[in-house]
């Protein structure tokens, strides 16, 4: 394999700069400002809520799977919200959906996936020392855990947590009279949420800026992997949308605290009619879906964009169509902006309204269908590893096609009108973004943990957690679209007070809880992995995948600085895999053409004469400013 | 049943080789450590385990639908929602087409092209025309299947024919009330939230006269077959959602704000028994849209008979306004003898022996009405 003959001049210079004081613990592993720490800060924070939030969920399966379960033995856990008959307060049973939605779309899939992939990779792949702002970065990994914190807490208040499902529309949401989740466990939901976006903010500005400005040398937008476009545009998606669910939010604030009616108009309850009136409580689905269709796709992309990553460097092959997928990606990015009302065909909107809205959501699927269909290729003719990591981006094509063509459908406001509020649509979006992106995680924990902890996961144990998880995801999702066809709608206690739910698939509900129970028993494979690898992994070697990109070019555990000496240059695209003529079947970033003459295209000769042009380059490296 | 025992046999079989995994590392430690970058056996299982899982997942797909179908909805008893559902099930037929070639070429490739030794994978980064055609045939495939979704949804969603029979329902925590327009003139009369309360749960506002003749259930819903049927639906306390699943009807009730859906419900309750044969079949109409507690259970049922049968019905029922003689006190002076027909003789001889707390109401606040049109 070429190596790059590193200028010893500068490799002197640079080490000058490496005897930077120990620092304290406190500094080192709590405020950090490296961006290796915050990322396993997050992680760590992410696999401790995914482990609450789907503990929930597996509760609230009990119930539905069960219904004449006798759950006192959930007392010990739950105190007086498992009532004197045993079963579970039906208030309650909405506020573990709630809290289920809540922590896996926000706590688990925005902070844990982005804020640990993007955190980790950006500054190693596109050649930095660190982030823009260390101090910002560790700013947003505070307030999101203070926004933890109260989030946590809500869960242990008398009156419960918000329960007004994970959209929180008013004016259930609004008043507290209406239900007991709108009483404390609310105003709690909203500061965490305020927290929480204030942190993706400090994030999301980060990101931007590391990948504008301290890029290496060579390292040109088109030489972007894959990876780091997927986190820009995330990025971008939540710096605009973020900012309007946090006014939504503050609107709502008030119309619960101050009296206003932003949300609120012609309310009779608890036998007294409130004097607001003019408020639209469409308004507030406007706002938020204006943040939450954004949402899921800051939830998908940088999954798809891992994804790619993996899927190239495990089949050994270019990825299909870079350029494509770049494209599709920036589609998406825009075209998210445009679609949020198909959340809302029968709300009682205008239906010209809907109309345009189900052209645009259409449009959206084909930059969806585009991005697959290059997965799919990138497969065809490779050699392909089936490492953990690959095995889970295989399983995330697989789910993100199969939940994404119901999207199809429920685009369709036709077709909405029966199925919106069903378990169809519970059905979509877990197969197209939860599942999809959690197994982006997962393949991401996979491929990145030698980088991140010097050791490698048992691949084996990685085995047979993919296939227990695969199974088990489809055991649980697949039967829904039976579910909701038939009628079934969605956050019910129990199917018991309605003939066409009553004696229905009370086995299928059954089995689909007996599945989730199962696909929770086998994260626990994970967990073990994990933590047994941390411990007693095999070390990890400098290029375990033989991948091309530029984090595998740092000491096997990065210090700080992430580089000892230069940071190397960038010569070419991140997918030089398998490239014919070459000796090896990769070629990494930083080999520049001069050194291979025997694998260049005809246009890459050409690109020879440019290489001491991106050496002389001296940018915006943070180590040789004097500091 | 079926599904627990194969349930048990997947947790088996996963615990299974869980168990062989740790004896096969225990054995691998033991004859020395595997050499770096080797791809051996396992890589091969998982290849053939992507075919496996294949197979076995459509088997049991196809399995499980026709297992399931019989408990999916009867036909529905509505035109638009029998054109929805051929909708409904044409795009299933395409998105199923996709789903089991996209999945089997990613499932198959996985296996065909995995690791071999000494091969080396194909250096092929793009071809345009391919992109090209795997943009486009997705788009025109969409576009029909937008465009067709359209016209069903611009249809559905048009206005009301102007013989449309009108009913309100109206949401609360947690039931529904169903409002009719009378047993007389046939028009909803006008209402306002602040009027509500024990007496007059839909806040009817009596100053208007065709209110008068209005009555209200809080059990049954009551619609002629074979005639568009226009439901005025607004909500009293927070969101609900008027969901009627034979019918195929979904609209939400949203305070403040009211909405409305139509359609024609042509098949009547007793048809629909004879059709299920189930002697009990009712049409239920349910809330979609989470409102509290009592969400699940929001139950009215919804009865389909023929035009002449639904009128005679009608006929039988008593306003609210006989059933509530208290609620005269609202009636403005100059509509009294208006009202006087539904109203028992002595309620309009001595409207001070009503509920005192109602009267200031009428006179001193005065309160901006809503006008359903
Ligand atoms: C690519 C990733 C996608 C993600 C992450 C995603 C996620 C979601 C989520 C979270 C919901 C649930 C909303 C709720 O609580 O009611 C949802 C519903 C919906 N999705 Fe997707 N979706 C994706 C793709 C698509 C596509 C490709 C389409 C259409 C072509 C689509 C159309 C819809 C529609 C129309 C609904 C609303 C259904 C209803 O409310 O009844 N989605 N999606
Ligand atoms: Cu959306
Ligand atoms: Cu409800």
């Amino acid at each position: 394999m070429a190596t790059v003959s590193a200028n010893p001049v500068i490799v002197a210079h640079a080490t000058e700069h490496d005897h930077h004081e120990p620092q304290s613990f406190w500094r080192k592993y709590i405020f950090s400002e490296d961006h290796k720490t915050i990322a396993k800060q997050y992680l760590i924070s992410g696999i401790l809520w995914s482990i609450i939030g789907i503990s929930l969920s597996v509760m609230f399966r009990l119930q539905l799977g069960f219904p004449n379960l006798k759950l006192g033995f959930l007392r010990p856990v739950l105190g007086s919200w498992i009532n004197e008959t045993d079963k579970l307060d039906p208030d309650f049973y909405l506020a573990l959906v709630t809290m289920h939605g809540t922590i896996m779309v926000f706590f688990v899939l925005t902070a844990g996936l982005s804020g640990t992939f993007s955190n980790f990779l950006i500054p190693l792949q596109v050649g930095a020392r660190d982030m823009a702002s260390g101090f910002l970065n560790m700013l947003s990994y505070w307030f999101f855990f203070i926004a933890s914190v109260v989030m946590f807490s809500s869960m242990f208040i008398e009156t419960g947590p918000a329960a007004g499902g994970w959209v929180i529309y008013p004016p259930l949401s609004a008043l507290p009279q209406a239900h007991k989740g709108s009483e404390l466990g609310m105003t709690l939901w909203l500061i965490s949420m305020a927290l929480f976006i204030v942190s993706q903010l400090l994030g999301g500005i980060n990101y931007i800026t590391t990948v504008i400005n301290l890029r290496t040398r060579g390292m040109s937008f088109s030489k972007l992997p894959l990876t780091i476009w997927a986190f820009l545009l995330t990025a971008i998606l939540g710096l605009i949308s973020f900012p309007v669910l946090l006014s939504a939010a503050l609107l709502l604030i008030f119309d619960r605290s101050f009296g206003t009616s932003f949300y609120l108009s012609e309310i009779y309850i608890k036998g007294e009619a409130l004097p607001n009136v003019g408020g639209s409580p469409i308004l507030f689905q406007h706002l938020f879906w204006f943040l939450g269709h954004p949402e899921v796709y800051i939830v998908i992309l940088p999954a798809l964009g891992m994804t790619s990553e993996i899927i190239a460097t495990n089949a050994r092959k270019p990825i299909f169509g870079y350029r494509a997928m770049i494209a599709s990606m920036m589609g998406i990015a825009f075209l998210a902006f445009i679609v949020w009302a198909h959340h809302m065909f029968v709300t009682g909107m205008n239906p010209f309204l809907g109309s345009i809205f189900m052209f645009l959501t259409l449009i959206i699927a084909v930059p969806s269908a585009v991005k697959a269909f290059n997965y799919i290729t990138t497969l065809w003719r490779g050699n392909i590893r089936f490492t953990p990591a690959m095995l889970f981006s295989i399983g995330l094509v697989s789910f993100f096609i199969s939940g994404g063509i119901t999207g199809l459908i429920l685009g369709n406001s036709a077709l909405d009108i029966q199925l919106h509020d069903t378990y169809f649509v519970v059905a979509h979006f877990h197969l197209v973004m939860g599942a999809a992106s959690a197994f982006g995680l997962l393949a991401g924990v996979y491929h990145w943990f030698p980088k991140m902890f010097g050791r490698m996961m048992d691949e084996k144990l990685g085995y047979i957690h993919f296939w227990l998880t695969f199974i088990g995801i489809y055991l649980v999702f697949f039967p829904m679209h039976y579910v909701g066809i038939a009628g079934f709608p969605r956050r019910y206690y129990a199917f018991t007070s309605y003939d066409f739910t009553k004696n229905i698939f009370a086995d299928m509900n059954a089995f689909i809880s007996l599945a989730a129970i199962f696909t929770f028993v086998a994260q626990w494979v994970f967990i073990y992995n994990f933590v047994n690898s941390l411990i007693r992994g095999k070390r990890a070697t400098q290029n375990p995948w033989k991948s091309n990109t530029l984090e595998w070019t740092t000491p096997i555990v990065p210090g700080h600085g992430n580089w000892v000496g230069e940071i190397p240059a960038v010569y070419r695209w991140p997918y030089d895999y398998s490239k014919p003529g070459a000796k090896d079947d990769f070629i990494p970033q930083n080999v520049p053409y001069s050194q291979t003459p025997e694998s260049n295209l005809p246009h890459e000769n050409e690109l020879i004469s440019l290489e001491s042009e991106i050496e002389a380059q001296n940018l915006n490296d943070q180590f040789k400013q004097p500091h | 049943m079926v599904y627990i025992v194969a349930l048990l046999a997947v947790v088996f079989l996963g615990l299974a080789a869980m168990v062989v995994s740790k004896m096969a590392a225990v054995v691998k430690t033991a004859g020395g450590p595997k050499e770096e970058g080797e791809i051996g056996l396992s890589n091969k299982i998982n290849g053939a385990l992507f075919v496996v899982f294949f197979v076995v997942g459509l088997i049991a797909a196809v399995w499980s639908f026709m297992y399931a179908r019989q408990f999916f909805l009867p036909e529905a008893s509505s035109p638009h929602g029998r054109r929805t559902d051929n909708l409904f099930w044409i795009s299933m037929a395409m998105i199923t087409a996709a789903f089991v070639l996209t999945n089997a070429l990613l499932f198959i490739f996985a296996w065909m092209y995995q690791h071999r030794e000494g091969y080396k994978a194909a250096y092929y980064p793009e071809n345009h025309k391919l992109e090209l055609i795997w943009t486009i045939v997705p788009a025109v495939i969409m576009a029909v299947m937008v465009f067709t979704g359209w016209r069903a949804w611009r249809d559905i969603m048009s206005e009301a024919p102007a013989n449309a029979q009108v009913f309100e329902i109206v949401g609360k925590q947690f039931n529904w009330i169903a409002r009719y327009p009378g047993v007389d003139n046939n028009k909803l009369g006008n209402f306002n939230y602040k009027l509500i309360d024990n007496n007059n749960e839909t806040g009817i506002d009596y100053t208007d006269e065709s209110s008068f003749d209005d009555f209200v259930s809080t059990s049954e819903l009551h619609i002629p077959a074979n005639k568009p049927v226009l439901l005025k639906i607004r909500a009293r306390d927070v969101l609900h959602s008027v969901f009627i699943p034979h019918l195929r009807v979904k609209m939400d009730a949203v305070p403040g704000m009211p909405t409305r859906f139509w359609f024609i419900a042509d098949k009547t309750t007793d048809e629909m028994r004879n059709l299920t044969g189930n002697p009990d079949f009712t049409y239920e109409i349910a809330c979609t849209e989470v409102c509290g507690q009592g969400h699940f259970s929001m139950r009215i049922r919804l009865i389909v008979e023929d035009e002449a049968s639904w009128e005679a019905w009608c006929k039988q029922q008593k306003p609210l306004l006989t059933s509530t003689p208290e609620l005269a006190t609202r009636i403005p002076a100059n509509l009294k003898a208006k009202a006087a027909k539904y109203l028992p003789a002595d309620a309009t001889a001595a409207p001070s022996d009503s509920s005192t707390a109602l009267i200031p109401r009428q006179g001193g606040v005065s309160v901006a009405t809503t006008t359903l049109r």
